[in-house]
Parts: C-alpha cells; structure tokens; sequence
C-alpha cells in the first residue's frame, strides 16, 4: 500500500516523515519539497510525476541516500538513514539501493559481465559466486548472450537491461529508477517496462521510479504527483488538473 | 586483486594518451638515471677514497712537479704508512680519441698504498724485472683486447717531442669493488725518469700517503705542508677524498648543474602527468558518481586514481631504466673511457624507481582527491 498522508502503518518498507529540502541558488532560498510523507509497502510499483524542477530527482536522491534532507526522515526497513554518516549511508546504499539512470551509466571500458559485477566486488562473495550471481542477473535481463559484448556494442534498450541487472545483482531492498525510458524508443521503452513489471511481479521488487512518460507511469501500481513540493495522489492530481490547478 | 581489472581498464581507456604518458616517465627516468651515473662519475672519487689516504701536490697546482726528495722526508713524519709518487704521463694510444690515463708509478711502494687495485703475483713479480714492463686496468685491456706480453707504444705529448714509447703488458689489475678504476696504465718510474728530459728529472707529479689511522689526517697534512713551507716547492696536502672533490670542481660544479636539470625534470614530469591525471578524471565524472553511487567508498575512488597514477608511473619508470640499463653502457663506450665508471648501480634503480612513483602518487593525488570529495548528486546532474 502507498500512502501520502502519514497514515501508513509502522512496517512499511519506506517511511518519508515530514520530508523539507531547501536549496540555496545565489541569494536566494529554494524550498523544493515541504513537509512530504510517504509510505510504501514491499513489493509496491511507484511511479512518481511531476513538472520539471518540481523535486522528482531530489526525492529520488534523497531516497536513496545520494543527498540529505533540510529537515525530516526518512526510514527505510526500519533503517533511519538522515542522521547516517557519509560512509555508513554509502555502506547502506550498497546493501539496499539498486539505481537506475536515465543515461544508463554503465562504465565504457568494462563489459556488460564486468559492470554488473561492480556491486558485488564489494561484497565478501568468491569469484565463483560472483560469477554466479551476474549469470542469473542477466539472464533475467535477457543478456546472457552478450555478457562480454562492451557498452558500445548494445542498443539503448541492452544498455538499460545491463544497468537494470548491475541494479538487482546485489539483490537490494528497492530499486530507484530515474526516467528509466527517458532516452529510449517507444518499443525499447515498453521492453524496459515490461522488464521493470517483470522485476515486481516475478521477484517480488520494490521500485520507486520517477519518470515524465504518462504512458510509463501508467504501468506502475501507483502514480504520485509533485505538486508545490508535495505528494498527491494521481485522482487528486487529475481532479487538480480539471480545476486548473496543475501546471 | 579485485579491483585491478577496473584500474586496468581505465588505464588502457586512452591508449595514445596512455603511450604518451608513459614516454614522459620513461624518457624522464632515462635522463634521471643518465644524470645520477653522470654525476657518480664525477663524484665517486670522492666517495671511493681512502679515509686514511693523503694527497700531497704543488700548492701552486697540480701541474706543477715536486722534488722526489721530499718522498723521504714524508715517511719520516711520525703516522705515515707508506707514500708512494706518481707522474701523469698524457700519451696518445694510436689516436687521441683512445684516451685512458697513464702513470710512472713507485713499484716499491704502490701496492702498499692502494691494496684495492689487485695485481696477481706472479704478474707484479714480471713487472718488477721488466724496466719497460705495464700494469694495465681490466676495463682498458678488455677495451683495446690487449694480453699479457703485448707491446704497447704509446706516443708521448709531453715529454719529449712525438716520439713512441713502447711498453710490454705484463700484468692486469682488477679493482676489489665495482666502482673502482680499472682503466689505468702503469709503467715503471724509472723508464720514465731514464727518457724524460733534465729538466724533468727527480720530480714527481704527486704523493700518496697511507696513514696508520685516519685520525693523524689532519696533523699529518699540516706537518707535511709545514716541513716544505717557504722553499721553492711549497706543497699542498689534503685527504684523498677532498682531494677528488676538489679536482672534480676543476669541470665546474657539476653537482649543482645536474641538481638542476633534474629538479627541472621532476617539476616538468610532474606537470605533464598531473595534468594528465586531472583530465582524465574529469573525463570520468559521471563513471566515478556511479561507482560512489553504488557503493564505493570515497576512499575506494582515491585508490583507484592514485592505482593508475602510480601504474603509469611503475611501467614507465620501468621502460626508462631498462633503457637506461642498455644505452649507458654504449654512452661509457662512445665516451672512450673519458669518463671511467658510468655504471647504474641497483641503488641507482630503485632510487629511480622510488622517484618515478613519487611523481606518480604527487600527480595522483589533487584528483584523486578531487574524485573523492566530488558529491553524487552534483556529478549526476552534470551528466
């Protein structure tokens, strides 16, 4: 279940209290979110919509632990993760966060095999079970055949599949997905999608994904809208729009 | 270990930029090692010498002869050993390219004063019956392949006009170190003193003088220059080793002139590589906001920018001293002995390789840090 009114119950796998994020630009004082609560359960589909600079990318930072909030929490499998350290929050993100970018950002010089390993060559695991553990991540990404093939040597959509798998490889508590079609095809684009579908249903993954693609968010279980630094529910959201109250 | 495939990849992203930066360390480490033979050429003398050896000259300069008669009166001076006398001879072997120093030396007293220059016995013993007999250092009989039993004939250009003189080799020296001379040519000083002209006669070039300890250098030296004070052949005593030091400065100061030109190197190598490094990881923004997005620690990043600097640095310090390793003995050979011990000691390679790799963590470190403190967020959004 997702919840924006701070009415969710006390297991959901995120927590967002009374979340503020200020920015300072020149002079002047930018309040990008303001007071946001969210609640989301294990397993649920998030999309998250919203104009341009309406804060969509800085909760998704913010969510994974990339930035810090102004004021508010943020708890995650009952991991209070505001007050962490720098090296503890990286620590965190390794264990728990999964990213995927619009532009992919996979590393050039690495194949697809290598660059879905780099998780895990922070973990413990032998080289063994790392080979293991990034067979399965591409197989399910549909990319076992291509596991030593470069970057440069795969479509957009492939590259995505490689930084969706380099997401899951570790096996995190959520994925984060940046406008993850933002830079594909309508055909890649519903690949990716149904991949991501794939993911929640089959797997049983959280994912929390920001994106401008009507379309796309259409496929999540529920779309949030960024309004004036806070979440509304889509119906709230449409009814906003009829009344012109939503850009 | 883990991480080397990633520092490896990185390394090999721009090979042209990679070739190049590994040409500066190599070219940089060859200069480096050139000039640290160069300046040990010059200088080991110095470092070589005895600390309980004293040479004795004319104080107006080395030029200038002393009276064999003075050999006496120094080992009567309470101290002294032994003292022995030599004379610069100057000749041309065939042709004056060929340069090697010769020496009418003291046979009595020679091997009691320099014990580290070894001649077999059986060979001194031929030499001291031959009055035209040689002692050759291995270096210049290896040089010019001579043997024991060949007649040498050496052209004087001092004494007495361009007529050749003609020697037998009965003997090769061999040095007890590394480092010592072995390219001389000693002859008898009595076949010198036999051809010189009169006003040559009973005059040396200078003494060495071996002491019972290093301790009476000093009292040794003054007395030796006191007893010659105000006659026609004042002398002028030092220890051996300021003695070398002081003939090396004759060229100029070589130390500072070399100092110099590989501070210039250090600095240059420095700029080009960091600058190198800083470009290449601004290249590499977004990839490092990536790597400490998933999970890699800021100090993980730092490696793995000082990993390549100190790669780069590694592989091509390598590159430059083995080519180094393979040119400078060529160079000793091109030079025709004028500079006798151009040899790169492996104190000489890993000094060269310590100072390759200090370049390398200096020109990794500012990005290194850089890439450190770089913030995810700020990173991605330039992406």
């Amino acid at each position: 279940m997702v919840s924006v009114n701070n009415n969710g119950n006390s297991s959901s796998l995120v927590q967002v209290r009374g979340l503020n994020k200020t920015y300072r630009r020149g002079g002047e004082q930018i309040q990008v979110l303001q007071g946001l609560n969210l609640d989301v359960d294990k397993g649920d589909f998030v999309a998250f919509m919203g104009p341009s600079g309406s804060g969509k990318t800085t909760l998704l930072n913010l969510l994974g632990g990339l930035d810090v909030p102004t004021a508010g929490t943020i708890s995650v499998a009952g991991d209070e993760i505001t007050h962490m350290s720098s090296g503890k929050l990286t620590e965190w993100r390794a264990r728990h966060v999964g990213f995927v970018f619009q532009m992919y950002n996979l590393i050039p010089v690495l194949t697809a095999y290598q660059n879905v390993e780099l998780p895990l060559l922070l973990t413990r695991l032998s080289k063994s079970k790392r080979r293991q553990h990034v067979e399965t991540a591409l197989s399910i990404v549909g990319l076992a055949e291509r596991m030593h093939h470069f970057p440069r040597q795969l479509s957009g959509g492939q590259e995505q599949r490689v930084a969706i798998a380099r997401a899951i490889v570790s096996d995190p508590t959520f994925l984060l997905c940046d406008e993850p079609t933002g830079d594909l095809d309508r055909k890649s684009a519903d690949e990716i999608m149904a991949l991501i579908e794939e993911l929640v249903s089959k797997h049983g993954k959280t994912v929390l994904m920001v994106t401008h693609d009507p379309v796309v968010a259409a496929r999540a279980h529920t779309t949030l809208h960024l309004e004036k630094g806070v979440l509304v529910e889509a119906s709230k959201a449409r009814q906003n729009v009829t009344a012109g109250g939503v850009a | 270990m883990k991480f080397s495939r990633l520092i490896l990849a990185n390394l090999f992203r721009k090979k042209v930029r990679l070739l190049l930066t590994l040409g500066s360390f190599s070219v940089a480490l060859f200069l480096f090692a050139f000039l640290a033979v160069v300046k040990k050429a010059f200088t080991g003398g110095a470092e070589l010498a005895s600390a309980n050896r004293l040479v004795t000259i004319n104080r107006v300069s080395i030029i200038q002869p002393i009276p064999l008669s003075y050999r006496d009166k120094i080992a009567r001076i309470p101290g002294v050993e032994s003292v022995t006398h030599d004379n610069w001879f100057g000749g041309v072997y065939q042709d004056e390219k060929n340069f090697f120093p010769q020496f009418a030396i003291d046979p009595e007293n020679q091997r009691k004063v320099f014990p580290e220059l070894i001649v077999p016995e059986e060979q001194w013993n031929n030499f001291l019956k031959d009055r035209q007999g040689a002692i050759v250092g291995a270096r210049t009989a290896k040089r010019f392949g001579w043997k024991i039993g060949d007649r040498i004939p050496i052209k004087t250009t001092i004494y007495g006009g361009n007529s050749a003189w003609e020697f037998v080799v009965d003997g090769i020296y061999h040095g007890q170190r590394p480092e010592d001379d072995e390219t001389q040519f000693w002859f008898q000083w009595d076949y010198f003193e036999e051809r010189v002209p009169e006003r040559v006669k009973g005059l040396v070039g200078w003494y060495t003088v071996k002491l019972n300890s290093p301790d009476d250098a000093l009292r040794v030296a003054k007395t030796i220059d006191a007893e010659f004070a105000n006659s026609p052949y004042e002398t002028k005593t030092d220890t051996e080793s300021a003695f070398a030091a002081s003939w090396v400065k004759q060229f100029g100061n070589i130390e500072f002139l070399i100092l110099t030109i590989g501070s210039v190197v250090f600095f240059t190598l420095l700029l080009v590589t960091g600058n190198t490094m800083a470009i290449s990881v601004r290249e590499r923004t977004g990839e490092l906001a990536i790597l400490k997005a998933i999970g890699f620690k800021d100090h993980s990043v730092l490696f793995f920018v000082l990993g390549e600097a100190l790669a780069i640095a590694f592989v091509g310090g390598l590159l430059g001293l083995a080519l180094a390793i393979l040119a400078i003995p060529a160079l000793g050979a091109a030079l025709n002995g004028l500079l006798p011990n151009l040899i790169l000691s492996k104190a000489m390679v890993a000094a060269g390789l310590g100072f390759a790799l200090l370049v390398g963590a200096a020109s990794g470190l500012l990005p290194g840090i850089g890439a450190m403190r770089l913030r995810v967020v700020d990173a991605l959004r330039r992406i």
